[in-house]
Protein backbone atom coordinates (compact mmCIF):
# COMPACT_ATOMS: atom_id res chain seq x y z
CA UNK A 1 0.00 0.00 0.00
CA UNK A 2 1.46 3.37 -0.90
CA UNK A 3 1.72 6.35 1.40
CA UNK A 4 -1.30 8.08 -0.08
CA UNK A 5 -3.67 5.16 0.52
CA UNK A 6 -2.33 4.79 4.06
CA UNK A 7 -3.06 8.48 4.61
CA UNK A 8 -6.63 8.02 3.27
CA UNK A 9 -7.15 4.91 5.38
CA UNK A 10 -6.06 6.56 8.63
CA UNK A 11 -8.10 9.68 7.92
CA UNK A 12 -11.09 7.39 7.50
CA UNK A 13 -10.30 5.51 10.73
CA UNK A 14 -9.99 8.76 12.69
CA UNK A 15 -13.35 9.92 11.34
CA UNK A 16 -14.85 6.62 12.52
CA UNK A 17 -13.34 6.90 16.02
CA UNK A 18 -14.51 10.49 16.44
CA UNK A 19 -18.02 9.68 15.24
CA UNK A 20 -18.16 6.71 17.60
CA UNK A 21 -17.34 8.94 20.58
CA UNK A 22 -20.16 11.30 19.59
CA UNK A 23 -22.50 8.33 19.19
CA UNK A 24 -21.34 6.99 22.57
CA UNK A 25 -22.41 10.20 24.31
CA UNK A 26 -25.76 10.21 22.50
CA UNK A 27 -26.28 6.56 23.45
CA UNK A 28 -25.38 7.17 27.13
CA UNK A 29 -27.68 10.19 27.36
CA UNK A 30 -30.45 8.26 25.62
CA UNK A 31 -30.06 5.34 28.05
CA UNK A 32 -30.15 7.63 31.08
CA UNK A 33 -33.12 9.67 29.93
CA UNK A 34 -35.17 6.76 28.58
CA UNK A 35 -34.56 4.59 31.66
CA UNK A 36 -35.55 7.45 33.91
CA UNK A 37 -38.48 8.53 31.75
CA UNK A 38 -41.13 10.26 33.85
CA UNK A 39 -38.60 11.77 36.25
CA UNK A 40 -40.38 15.14 36.09
CA UNK A 41 -43.41 13.83 37.98
CA UNK A 42 -43.83 16.24 40.95
CA UNK A 43 -44.74 13.36 43.26
CA UNK A 44 -41.32 11.90 42.55
CA UNK A 45 -39.28 15.11 42.51
CA UNK A 46 -40.76 16.56 45.68
CA UNK A 47 -42.20 13.49 47.40
CA UNK A 48 -40.91 11.85 50.56
CA UNK A 49 -38.82 8.73 50.10
CA UNK A 50 -40.23 5.48 51.42
CA UNK A 51 -38.04 2.91 53.13
CA UNK A 52 -40.23 -0.09 52.53
CA UNK A 53 -42.81 0.57 49.83
CA UNK A 54 -42.60 1.41 46.15
CA UNK A 55 -43.53 4.86 44.92
CA UNK A 56 -41.28 6.99 47.12
CA UNK A 57 -39.82 10.32 45.97
CA UNK A 58 -36.52 12.13 46.19
CA UNK A 59 -37.70 15.46 47.64
CA UNK A 60 -35.28 15.71 50.59
CA UNK A 61 -32.31 14.46 48.55
CA UNK A 62 -32.92 17.04 45.82
CA UNK A 63 -33.24 19.79 48.42
CA UNK A 64 -30.03 18.63 50.14
CA UNK A 65 -28.13 18.65 46.83
CA UNK A 66 -29.13 22.25 46.14
CA UNK A 67 -28.51 23.34 49.72
CA UNK A 68 -25.01 21.81 49.73
CA UNK A 69 -24.37 23.42 46.33
CA UNK A 70 -25.32 26.87 47.66
CA UNK A 71 -23.31 26.43 50.88
CA UNK A 72 -20.25 25.17 49.00
CA UNK A 73 -20.35 28.02 46.49
CA UNK A 74 -20.81 30.55 49.31
CA UNK A 75 -17.62 29.24 50.94
CA UNK A 76 -15.52 28.44 47.90
CA UNK A 77 -16.15 31.45 45.62
CA UNK A 78 -14.59 34.03 47.99
CA UNK A 79 -11.68 31.71 48.83
CA UNK A 80 -11.08 30.64 45.22
CA UNK A 81 -11.36 34.18 43.88
CA UNK A 82 -9.08 35.38 46.68
CA UNK A 83 -6.32 32.92 45.95
CA UNK A 84 -6.79 33.54 42.21
CA UNK A 85 -6.24 37.27 42.80
CA UNK A 86 -3.24 36.49 44.96
CA UNK A 87 -1.65 34.31 42.29
CA UNK A 88 -2.47 36.62 39.38
CA UNK A 89 -1.69 40.00 40.96
CA UNK A 90 0.28 39.86 44.18
CA UNK A 91 2.43 36.74 44.33
CA UNK A 92 6.06 37.32 43.47
CA UNK A 93 7.92 34.58 41.62
CA UNK A 94 10.12 32.60 43.96
CA UNK A 95 10.35 29.60 46.24
CA UNK A 96 7.15 30.36 48.12
CA UNK A 97 5.08 30.81 44.97
CA UNK A 98 6.26 27.55 43.46
CA UNK A 99 5.42 25.86 46.76
CA UNK A 100 1.90 27.35 46.64
CA UNK A 101 1.53 26.06 43.09
CA UNK A 102 2.75 22.62 44.11
CA UNK A 103 0.16 22.57 46.89
CA UNK A 104 -2.64 23.55 44.49
CA UNK A 105 -1.52 20.88 42.04
CA UNK A 106 -1.49 18.35 44.88
CA UNK A 107 -4.95 19.36 46.05
CA UNK A 108 -6.28 19.14 42.50
CA UNK A 109 -5.12 15.58 42.05
CA UNK A 110 -6.23 14.21 45.42
CA UNK A 111 -8.73 11.37 45.05
CA UNK A 112 -12.10 12.61 46.28
CA UNK A 113 -12.43 9.66 48.65
CA UNK A 114 -9.24 10.80 50.43
CA UNK A 115 -10.73 14.29 50.85
CA UNK A 116 -13.88 12.64 52.19
CA UNK A 117 -11.86 10.70 54.75
CA UNK A 118 -10.02 13.88 55.78
CA UNK A 119 -13.47 15.42 56.24
CA UNK A 120 -14.46 12.46 58.40
CA UNK A 121 -11.44 13.06 60.66
CA UNK A 122 -11.75 16.83 60.91
CA UNK A 123 -15.31 18.01 60.15
CA UNK A 124 -17.13 15.01 61.58
CA UNK A 125 -15.08 13.61 64.46
CA UNK A 126 -12.82 16.45 65.64
CA UNK A 127 -15.48 19.17 65.60
CA UNK A 128 -18.06 16.80 67.05
CA UNK A 129 -20.64 17.88 64.45
CA UNK A 130 -21.27 14.32 63.29
CA UNK A 131 -22.41 13.90 59.70
CA UNK A 132 -23.54 17.35 58.67
CA UNK A 133 -24.38 19.61 55.73
CA UNK A 134 -21.61 22.03 56.65
CA UNK A 135 -19.05 19.22 56.94
CA UNK A 136 -20.02 17.98 53.49
CA UNK A 137 -19.82 21.49 52.04
CA UNK A 138 -16.37 22.06 53.52
CA UNK A 139 -15.14 18.76 52.09
CA UNK A 140 -16.33 19.61 48.58
CA UNK A 141 -14.92 23.10 48.99
CA UNK A 142 -11.49 21.49 49.32
CA UNK A 143 -12.14 19.49 46.15
CA UNK A 144 -13.41 22.53 44.30
CA UNK A 145 -10.89 25.18 45.37
CA UNK A 146 -8.04 24.27 43.00
CA UNK A 147 -10.20 24.56 39.89
CA UNK A 148 -11.89 27.78 41.07
CA UNK A 149 -8.47 29.24 41.82
CA UNK A 150 -7.25 28.35 38.35
CA UNK A 151 -10.38 29.81 36.73
CA UNK A 152 -10.01 33.08 38.66
CA UNK A 153 -6.30 33.32 37.97
CA UNK A 154 -6.60 32.80 34.19
CA UNK A 155 -9.63 35.10 34.03
CA UNK A 156 -7.70 37.90 35.76
CA UNK A 157 -4.57 37.34 33.69
CA UNK A 158 -6.67 37.65 30.52
CA UNK A 159 -7.70 41.21 31.46
CA UNK A 160 -5.93 43.53 28.97
CA UNK A 161 -3.00 45.39 30.50
CA UNK A 162 -3.93 48.79 29.08
CA UNK A 163 -7.24 48.89 30.96
CA UNK A 164 -5.42 48.29 34.22
CA UNK A 165 -2.76 50.85 33.39
CA UNK A 166 -5.50 53.37 32.70
CA UNK A 167 -6.84 52.75 36.18
CA UNK A 168 -3.39 53.14 37.77
CA UNK A 169 -2.95 56.35 35.80
CA UNK A 170 -6.08 57.76 37.42
CA UNK A 171 -4.47 57.18 40.80
CA UNK A 172 -6.19 53.98 41.84
CA UNK A 173 -4.35 51.53 44.04
CA UNK A 174 -3.74 47.99 42.88
CA UNK A 175 -6.57 46.64 45.02
CA UNK A 176 -9.01 49.28 43.73
CA UNK A 177 -8.02 48.38 40.19
CA UNK A 178 -8.66 44.70 40.88
CA UNK A 179 -12.07 45.29 42.45
CA UNK A 180 -13.33 48.02 40.11
CA UNK A 181 -11.67 47.08 36.81
CA UNK A 182 -10.21 43.59 36.64
CA UNK A 183 -13.00 41.59 38.26
CA UNK A 184 -15.84 43.24 36.29
CA UNK A 185 -13.90 42.66 33.07
CA UNK A 186 -13.26 39.05 33.98
CA UNK A 187 -16.85 38.36 35.06
CA UNK A 188 -17.93 36.30 32.00
CA UNK A 189 -15.07 33.85 32.42
CA UNK A 190 -15.56 33.75 36.19
CA UNK A 191 -19.28 32.99 35.92
CA UNK A 192 -18.66 30.31 33.30
CA UNK A 193 -16.08 28.63 35.51
CA UNK A 194 -18.27 28.85 38.60
CA UNK A 195 -21.31 27.34 36.88
CA UNK A 196 -19.24 24.49 35.43
CA UNK A 197 -17.86 23.76 38.89
CA UNK A 198 -21.43 23.91 40.23
CA UNK A 199 -22.23 20.98 37.94
CA UNK A 200 -19.39 19.01 39.45
CA UNK A 201 -20.41 19.86 43.03
CA UNK A 202 -23.94 18.72 42.24
CA UNK A 203 -22.74 15.31 41.09
CA UNK A 204 -20.08 14.68 43.74
CA UNK A 205 -20.70 11.69 45.95
CA UNK A 206 -17.47 10.01 47.11
CA UNK A 207 -16.43 12.94 49.33
CA UNK A 208 -19.91 13.19 50.85
CA UNK A 209 -20.49 9.61 51.98
CA UNK A 210 -18.37 10.10 55.11
CA UNK A 211 -19.03 13.79 55.67
CA UNK A 212 -22.70 14.57 54.96
CA UNK A 213 -23.80 11.02 55.62
CA UNK A 214 -26.20 8.52 54.12
CA UNK A 215 -29.36 9.58 55.89
CA UNK A 216 -31.71 12.55 56.08
CA UNK A 217 -33.91 13.18 59.10
CA UNK A 218 -37.63 13.66 58.41
CA UNK A 219 -37.73 17.33 57.48
CA UNK A 220 -40.25 19.78 58.82
CA UNK A 221 -39.89 23.43 57.95
CA UNK A 222 -41.67 24.66 61.10
CA UNK A 223 -39.19 22.91 63.41
CA UNK A 224 -36.82 25.23 65.33
CA UNK A 225 -33.59 26.05 63.48
CA UNK A 226 -31.42 24.07 65.91
CA UNK A 227 -33.54 20.95 65.47
CA UNK A 228 -32.34 18.09 63.27
CA UNK A 229 -35.69 18.30 61.50
CA UNK A 230 -35.31 21.86 60.26
CA UNK A 231 -34.30 21.67 56.59
CA UNK A 232 -32.04 24.73 56.88
CA UNK A 233 -30.09 23.55 59.94
CA UNK A 234 -26.55 23.19 58.61
CA UNK A 235 -25.60 20.77 61.39
CA UNK A 236 -27.98 18.01 60.33
CA UNK A 237 -27.00 14.95 58.28
CA UNK A 238 -27.98 15.18 54.62
CA UNK A 239 -27.96 12.57 51.89
CA UNK A 240 -27.64 14.20 48.46
CA UNK A 241 -29.09 12.92 45.20
CA UNK A 242 -25.77 11.53 43.93
CA UNK A 243 -25.16 9.71 47.23
CA UNK A 244 -28.75 8.44 47.07
CA UNK A 245 -28.10 6.76 43.70
CA UNK A 246 -25.04 5.04 45.15
CA UNK A 247 -26.89 3.94 48.26
CA UNK A 248 -29.88 2.59 46.32
CA UNK A 249 -27.47 0.57 44.20
CA UNK A 250 -25.49 -0.90 47.08
CA UNK A 251 -28.02 -1.34 49.86
CA UNK A 252 -31.42 -0.31 48.50
CA UNK A 253 -34.20 -2.43 50.01
CA UNK A 254 -37.13 -0.58 48.46
CA UNK A 255 -38.78 -2.80 45.82
CA UNK A 256 -38.50 -0.10 43.16
CA UNK A 257 -34.88 0.84 43.99
CA UNK A 258 -33.61 0.39 40.37
CA UNK A 259 -36.41 2.59 39.05
CA UNK A 260 -35.76 5.34 41.61
CA UNK A 261 -32.03 5.17 40.86
CA UNK A 262 -32.72 5.44 37.12
CA UNK A 263 -34.98 8.45 37.57
CA UNK A 264 -32.53 10.10 39.98
CA UNK A 265 -29.72 9.59 37.46
CA UNK A 266 -31.90 11.27 34.83
CA UNK A 267 -32.53 14.24 37.15
CA UNK A 268 -28.81 14.50 37.89
CA UNK A 269 -27.89 14.42 34.19
CA UNK A 270 -30.52 16.99 33.24
CA UNK A 271 -29.19 19.30 35.97
CA UNK A 272 -25.60 18.86 34.79
CA UNK A 273 -26.62 19.55 31.17
CA UNK A 274 -28.55 22.63 32.29
CA UNK A 275 -25.52 23.93 34.19
CA UNK A 276 -23.38 23.35 31.10
CA UNK A 277 -25.85 25.13 28.80
CA UNK A 278 -26.31 27.99 31.26
CA UNK A 279 -22.55 28.49 31.48
CA UNK A 280 -22.31 28.83 27.70
CA UNK A 281 -25.32 31.13 27.35
CA UNK A 282 -24.29 33.48 30.16
CA UNK A 283 -20.71 33.67 28.94
CA UNK A 284 -21.80 34.61 25.42
CA UNK A 285 -24.52 36.99 26.57
CA UNK A 286 -22.31 38.95 28.96
CA UNK A 287 -19.46 38.99 26.51
CA UNK A 288 -21.71 40.58 23.89
CA UNK A 289 -23.00 43.11 26.43
CA UNK A 290 -19.47 44.08 27.40
CA UNK A 291 -17.77 44.19 24.04
CA UNK A 292 -20.56 44.60 21.52
CA UNK A 293 -18.82 42.03 19.36
CA UNK A 294 -20.24 38.78 18.09
CA UNK A 295 -17.11 36.82 18.88
CA UNK A 296 -17.90 33.90 21.13
CA UNK A 297 -16.18 33.27 24.42
CA UNK A 298 -14.74 29.82 24.54
CA UNK A 299 -15.94 27.75 27.44
CA UNK A 300 -12.61 26.86 28.92
CA UNK A 301 -12.51 23.31 29.96
CA UNK A 302 -11.66 22.87 33.58
CA UNK A 303 -10.76 19.51 34.93
CA UNK B 1 -1.40 62.49 56.59
CA UNK B 2 -3.36 60.31 58.98
CA UNK B 3 -6.43 60.18 56.71
CA UNK B 4 -4.30 59.18 53.76
CA UNK B 5 -2.77 56.30 55.66
CA UNK B 6 -6.20 55.07 56.67
CA UNK B 7 -7.35 55.17 53.05
CA UNK B 8 -4.38 53.15 52.02
CA UNK B 9 -5.26 50.60 54.66
CA UNK B 10 -8.83 50.20 53.39
CA UNK B 11 -7.99 50.48 49.71
CA UNK B 12 -4.90 48.35 49.47
CA UNK B 13 -3.46 46.62 52.52
CA UNK B 14 -6.69 45.04 53.76
CA UNK B 15 -7.45 43.47 50.39
CA UNK B 16 -3.89 42.37 49.86
CA UNK B 17 -3.81 40.72 53.27
CA UNK B 18 -7.11 38.92 52.63
CA UNK B 19 -6.06 37.44 49.29
CA UNK B 20 -2.62 36.49 50.61
CA UNK B 21 -4.41 34.69 53.40
CA UNK B 22 -6.46 32.80 50.77
CA UNK B 23 -3.24 31.72 49.08
CA UNK B 24 -1.75 30.58 52.37
CA UNK B 25 -4.98 28.75 53.19
CA UNK B 26 -4.43 26.50 50.16
CA UNK B 27 -1.00 25.59 51.50
CA UNK B 28 -2.37 25.01 55.01
CA UNK B 29 -5.17 22.77 53.72
CA UNK B 30 -2.73 20.63 51.77
CA UNK B 31 -0.40 20.28 54.74
CA UNK B 32 -3.29 19.52 57.11
CA UNK B 33 -4.60 16.79 54.82
CA UNK B 34 -1.17 15.18 54.70
CA UNK B 35 -0.68 15.45 58.47
CA UNK B 36 -4.10 14.03 59.33
CA UNK B 37 -4.18 11.16 56.83
CA UNK B 38 -0.56 10.13 57.41
CA UNK B 39 -0.88 10.61 61.17
CA UNK B 40 -3.92 8.34 61.26
CA UNK B 41 -2.44 5.96 58.69
CA UNK B 42 0.72 5.15 60.61
CA UNK B 43 -1.24 4.17 63.74
CA UNK B 44 -1.64 0.63 62.48
CA UNK B 45 2.15 0.32 62.51
CA UNK B 46 2.75 2.18 65.78
CA UNK B 47 -0.28 1.05 67.82
CA UNK B 48 -1.69 -2.10 66.30
CA UNK B 49 1.69 -3.71 65.51
CA UNK B 50 0.87 -4.50 61.92
CA UNK B 51 4.01 -4.78 59.84
CA UNK B 52 4.33 -2.48 56.86
CA UNK B 53 5.88 -5.31 54.87
CA UNK B 54 2.90 -7.56 55.54
CA UNK B 55 0.47 -4.84 54.53
CA UNK B 56 2.19 -4.11 51.23
CA UNK B 57 3.09 -7.63 50.13
CA UNK B 58 0.74 -10.09 51.80
CA UNK B 59 -2.46 -11.10 49.98
CA UNK B 60 -4.20 -12.25 53.18
CA UNK B 61 -6.86 -9.81 54.37
CA UNK B 62 -8.98 -11.08 57.26
CA UNK B 63 -9.24 -8.12 59.64
CA UNK B 64 -12.28 -9.42 61.54
CA UNK B 65 -10.79 -12.83 62.32
CA UNK B 66 -10.74 -12.98 66.14
CA UNK B 67 -7.85 -15.46 66.46
CA UNK B 68 -5.51 -14.46 63.70
CA UNK B 69 -6.40 -11.21 61.96
CA UNK B 70 -4.35 -10.56 58.81
CA UNK B 71 -3.87 -7.20 57.16
CA UNK B 72 -2.32 -7.84 53.76
CA UNK B 73 -3.46 -5.27 51.19
CA UNK B 74 -1.82 -6.74 48.11
CA UNK B 75 -5.17 -7.69 46.53
CA UNK B 76 -6.47 -4.13 46.78
CA UNK B 77 -3.27 -2.59 45.48
CA UNK B 78 -3.10 -5.05 42.57
CA UNK B 79 -6.77 -4.48 41.76
CA UNK B 80 -6.33 -0.71 41.67
CA UNK B 81 -3.19 -0.91 39.54
CA UNK B 82 -4.61 -3.40 37.03
CA UNK B 83 -7.93 -1.60 36.58
CA UNK B 84 -6.37 1.84 36.11
CA UNK B 85 -3.64 0.65 33.73
CA UNK B 86 -6.28 -1.25 31.76
CA UNK B 87 -8.36 1.92 31.48
CA UNK B 88 -5.36 3.92 30.25
CA UNK B 89 -4.50 1.26 27.65
CA UNK B 90 -7.97 1.64 26.17
CA UNK B 91 -8.40 5.39 26.64
CA UNK B 92 -4.99 6.77 25.67
CA UNK B 93 -4.87 5.66 21.99
CA UNK B 94 -8.47 6.81 21.41
CA UNK B 95 -7.78 10.12 23.18
CA UNK B 96 -4.66 10.77 21.10
CA UNK B 97 -6.59 9.88 17.94
CA UNK B 98 -9.26 12.41 18.94
CA UNK B 99 -6.61 15.03 19.64
CA UNK B 100 -5.07 14.53 16.18
CA UNK B 101 -8.52 14.61 14.60
CA UNK B 102 -9.51 17.87 16.34
CA UNK B 103 -6.35 19.66 15.26
CA UNK B 104 -5.41 18.29 11.86
CA UNK B 105 -8.16 16.21 10.23
CA UNK B 106 -11.29 18.24 10.84
CA UNK B 107 -10.91 21.25 13.13
CA UNK B 108 -14.47 22.40 12.43
CA UNK B 109 -16.12 19.11 13.39
CA UNK B 110 -13.66 18.92 16.29
CA UNK B 111 -14.42 22.39 17.60
CA UNK B 112 -18.16 22.46 17.03
CA UNK B 113 -19.08 18.89 18.00
CA UNK B 114 -16.28 16.83 19.49
CA UNK B 115 -15.14 19.39 22.03
CA UNK B 116 -18.59 20.01 23.54
CA UNK B 117 -19.13 16.23 23.57
CA UNK B 118 -15.95 15.75 25.60
CA UNK B 119 -16.96 18.59 27.94
CA UNK B 120 -20.30 16.90 28.62
CA UNK B 121 -18.58 13.53 29.15
CA UNK B 122 -16.39 15.18 31.81
CA UNK B 123 -19.48 16.60 33.47
CA UNK B 124 -21.34 13.30 33.91
CA UNK B 125 -21.08 12.45 37.64
CA UNK B 126 -19.18 9.30 38.58
CA UNK B 127 -22.20 7.67 40.27
CA UNK B 128 -24.07 7.99 36.99
CA UNK B 129 -21.19 6.27 35.17
CA UNK B 130 -21.31 3.56 37.82
CA UNK B 131 -25.06 3.25 37.47
CA UNK B 132 -24.78 2.99 33.67
CA UNK B 133 -22.12 0.33 34.14
CA UNK B 134 -24.44 -1.67 36.38
CA UNK B 135 -27.46 -1.35 34.09
CA UNK B 136 -25.82 -1.67 30.64
CA UNK B 137 -22.33 -3.12 30.82
CA UNK B 138 -22.68 -5.74 33.54
CA UNK B 139 -25.69 -7.49 31.89
CA UNK B 140 -23.88 -7.48 28.51
CA UNK B 141 -20.82 -9.16 30.02
CA UNK B 142 -22.96 -11.60 32.00
CA UNK B 143 -25.06 -12.65 29.00
CA UNK B 144 -22.39 -12.76 26.30
CA UNK B 145 -19.23 -13.79 28.09
CA UNK B 146 -20.42 -15.42 31.28
CA UNK B 147 -19.69 -15.08 34.96
CA UNK B 148 -21.46 -12.61 37.21
CA UNK B 149 -20.84 -9.65 34.93
CA UNK B 150 -19.38 -7.54 37.73
CA UNK B 151 -15.78 -7.71 36.66
CA UNK B 152 -12.41 -6.13 36.08
CA UNK B 153 -13.45 -5.58 32.46
CA UNK B 154 -16.55 -3.60 33.48
CA UNK B 155 -14.36 -1.43 35.72
CA UNK B 156 -11.81 -0.88 32.97
CA UNK B 157 -14.42 0.17 30.39
CA UNK B 158 -16.26 2.54 32.75
CA UNK B 159 -12.97 4.14 33.84
CA UNK B 160 -11.68 4.45 30.28
CA UNK B 161 -14.75 6.50 29.30
CA UNK B 162 -14.29 8.66 32.39
CA UNK B 163 -10.62 9.49 31.75
CA UNK B 164 -10.92 9.80 27.96
CA UNK B 165 -11.81 13.55 28.02
CA UNK B 166 -8.96 14.33 30.45
CA UNK B 167 -6.32 12.74 28.24
CA UNK B 168 -7.90 14.00 25.01
CA UNK B 169 -8.03 17.66 26.04
CA UNK B 170 -4.43 17.73 27.33
CA UNK B 171 -3.19 15.82 24.27
CA UNK B 172 -5.10 18.23 22.04
CA UNK B 173 -3.46 21.24 23.71
CA UNK B 174 -0.08 19.55 23.33
CA UNK B 175 -0.59 18.86 19.64
CA UNK B 176 -1.94 22.35 19.00
CA UNK B 177 1.21 23.81 20.57
CA UNK B 178 3.42 22.19 17.91
CA UNK B 179 4.38 24.95 15.43
CA UNK B 180 2.64 24.78 12.06
CA UNK B 181 6.10 24.94 10.44
CA UNK B 182 6.55 21.26 11.27
CA UNK B 183 3.58 20.37 9.10
CA UNK B 184 4.68 22.63 6.27
CA UNK B 185 8.27 21.37 6.40
CA UNK B 186 6.99 17.79 6.19
CA UNK B 187 4.75 18.70 3.26
CA UNK B 188 7.73 20.34 1.63
CA UNK B 189 9.63 17.06 1.90
CA UNK B 190 6.78 15.40 0.07
CA UNK B 191 5.12 13.58 2.96
CA UNK B 192 1.40 12.91 3.19
CA UNK B 193 -0.66 14.40 6.01
CA UNK B 194 -0.61 11.15 7.96
CA UNK B 195 3.16 10.84 7.61
CA UNK B 196 3.58 14.41 8.84
CA UNK B 197 1.32 13.72 11.82
CA UNK B 198 2.98 10.47 12.91
CA UNK B 199 6.58 11.32 12.03
CA UNK B 200 6.81 15.00 12.97
CA UNK B 201 3.90 16.39 14.94
CA UNK B 202 3.07 13.67 17.47
CA UNK B 203 6.75 13.01 18.34
CA UNK B 204 7.19 16.75 18.97
CA UNK B 205 4.24 16.71 21.36
CA UNK B 206 5.15 13.48 23.18
CA UNK B 207 6.19 15.07 26.49
CA UNK B 208 2.93 16.92 27.03
CA UNK B 209 0.82 14.04 25.74
CA UNK B 210 2.53 11.86 28.33
CA UNK B 211 1.56 14.32 31.06
CA UNK B 212 -2.06 13.88 30.00
CA UNK B 213 -1.75 10.10 30.09
CA UNK B 214 -0.28 10.14 33.61
CA UNK B 215 -3.03 12.52 34.77
CA UNK B 216 -5.58 10.11 33.35
CA UNK B 217 -3.89 7.26 35.17
CA UNK B 218 -3.97 9.23 38.42
CA UNK B 219 -7.66 9.99 37.97
CA UNK B 220 -8.41 6.35 37.27
CA UNK B 221 -6.46 5.25 40.33
CA UNK B 222 -8.32 7.59 42.67
CA UNK B 223 -11.81 7.07 41.27
CA UNK B 224 -13.96 5.44 43.91
CA UNK B 225 -17.68 4.98 43.38
CA UNK B 226 -17.97 4.18 39.67
CA UNK B 227 -15.39 1.40 39.98
CA UNK B 228 -16.75 0.09 43.26
CA UNK B 229 -20.23 -0.22 41.72
CA UNK B 230 -19.16 -2.43 38.79
CA UNK B 231 -16.04 -4.32 39.82
CA UNK B 232 -17.77 -6.85 42.05
CA UNK B 233 -15.73 -6.27 45.25
CA UNK B 234 -14.73 -9.90 45.62
CA UNK B 235 -11.62 -10.42 47.71
CA UNK B 236 -9.46 -12.22 45.13
CA UNK B 237 -6.82 -11.78 42.49
CA UNK B 238 -8.63 -11.81 39.14
CA UNK B 239 -7.67 -14.91 37.14
CA UNK B 240 -9.10 -13.45 33.97
CA UNK B 241 -10.24 -10.02 32.90
CA UNK B 242 -13.85 -11.11 33.41
CA UNK B 243 -13.39 -12.02 37.08
CA UNK B 244 -14.59 -9.72 39.84
CA UNK B 245 -11.92 -8.17 42.07
CA UNK B 246 -11.54 -5.30 44.53
CA UNK B 247 -9.70 -1.96 44.69
CA UNK B 248 -8.22 0.30 47.38
CA UNK B 249 -10.91 2.95 46.90
CA UNK B 250 -13.60 0.27 46.89
CA UNK B 251 -12.68 -1.20 50.26
CA UNK B 252 -12.43 2.31 51.74
CA UNK B 253 -15.91 3.27 50.55
CA UNK B 254 -17.47 0.07 51.84
CA UNK B 255 -15.77 -0.72 55.13
CA UNK B 256 -14.79 2.53 56.82
CA UNK B 257 -18.26 3.02 58.30
CA UNK B 258 -18.45 -0.58 59.58
CA UNK B 259 -15.40 -0.41 61.82
CA UNK B 260 -14.88 1.07 65.26
CA UNK B 261 -12.42 3.90 65.65
CA UNK B 262 -9.12 2.71 67.14
CA UNK B 263 -9.47 -0.98 66.31
CA UNK B 264 -6.68 -2.60 64.26
CA UNK B 265 -9.16 -3.10 61.39
CA UNK B 266 -10.02 0.61 61.34
CA UNK B 267 -6.36 1.58 61.58
CA UNK B 268 -5.52 -0.72 58.69
CA UNK B 269 -8.17 1.01 56.55
CA UNK B 270 -6.60 4.39 57.36
CA UNK B 271 -3.26 2.97 56.27
CA UNK B 272 -4.88 2.08 52.94
CA UNK B 273 -6.05 5.69 52.66
CA UNK B 274 -2.48 6.78 53.35
CA UNK B 275 -1.19 4.45 50.62
CA UNK B 276 -3.73 6.00 48.22
CA UNK B 277 -2.52 9.48 49.17
CA UNK B 278 1.13 8.55 48.75
CA UNK B 279 0.45 7.01 45.33
CA UNK B 280 -1.29 10.18 44.19
CA UNK B 281 1.84 12.12 45.29
CA UNK B 282 3.88 9.67 43.27
CA UNK B 283 1.84 10.55 40.16
CA UNK B 284 2.43 14.27 40.73
CA UNK B 285 6.14 13.55 41.02
CA UNK B 286 6.11 11.70 37.69
CA UNK B 287 4.25 14.57 36.01
CA UNK B 288 6.80 17.04 37.36
CA UNK B 289 9.66 14.86 36.14
CA UNK B 290 8.11 14.58 32.67
CA UNK B 291 7.63 18.36 32.62
CA UNK B 292 11.29 18.96 33.44
CA UNK B 293 12.50 16.79 30.56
Amino acid sequence: MNARSIDKLWTFILYIISSLIVLLLIYLLWEIISNGWGFWDPNFLFGRPSNTQAGGGIGPQLFNSFYILVLTLAISIPLGLGSGIYLAEYAKPGKFLSFVRLCIETLASLPSIVVGLFGLLVFVTMTGWGYSLIGGSLAITILNLPSLTRVSETALLDVPKNIKEGSFGLGATKWQTIVKISIPTAIPQLITGIILSAGRIFGEAAALIYTAGLTTPILNSVAPINSQMNPFNIFRPAETLAVHIWKLNSEGIVPDAPEIAAKSAAVLIVMVLLFNLLARLIANFIHRRYTGSKRKVKVKEIM
Amino acid sequence: MKIRKKNYFANEYLGRTLVTFCGILMVLTTILIIIFIVGKGIQSFTQSNISLFEMLFSPNWSPNDAQNPRFGALKFITGSIVVSIGAVIIAAPIAIALAIFMNYISPIFGDKILKPVLEILVGIPSVVYGFLGVTILVPIIRNHIGGVGFSLMAGIIVLSIMILPTIASIASDAIRAVPKDYLEASYGLGSTRWQAITKAIVPAATTNVLTGVVLGLARAFGEALAVQMVIGNTLQFPKSIFDPTVTLTGILTMDMANTMNGTPWNNALWSLAMILLLISFFFILIIRLIGKR
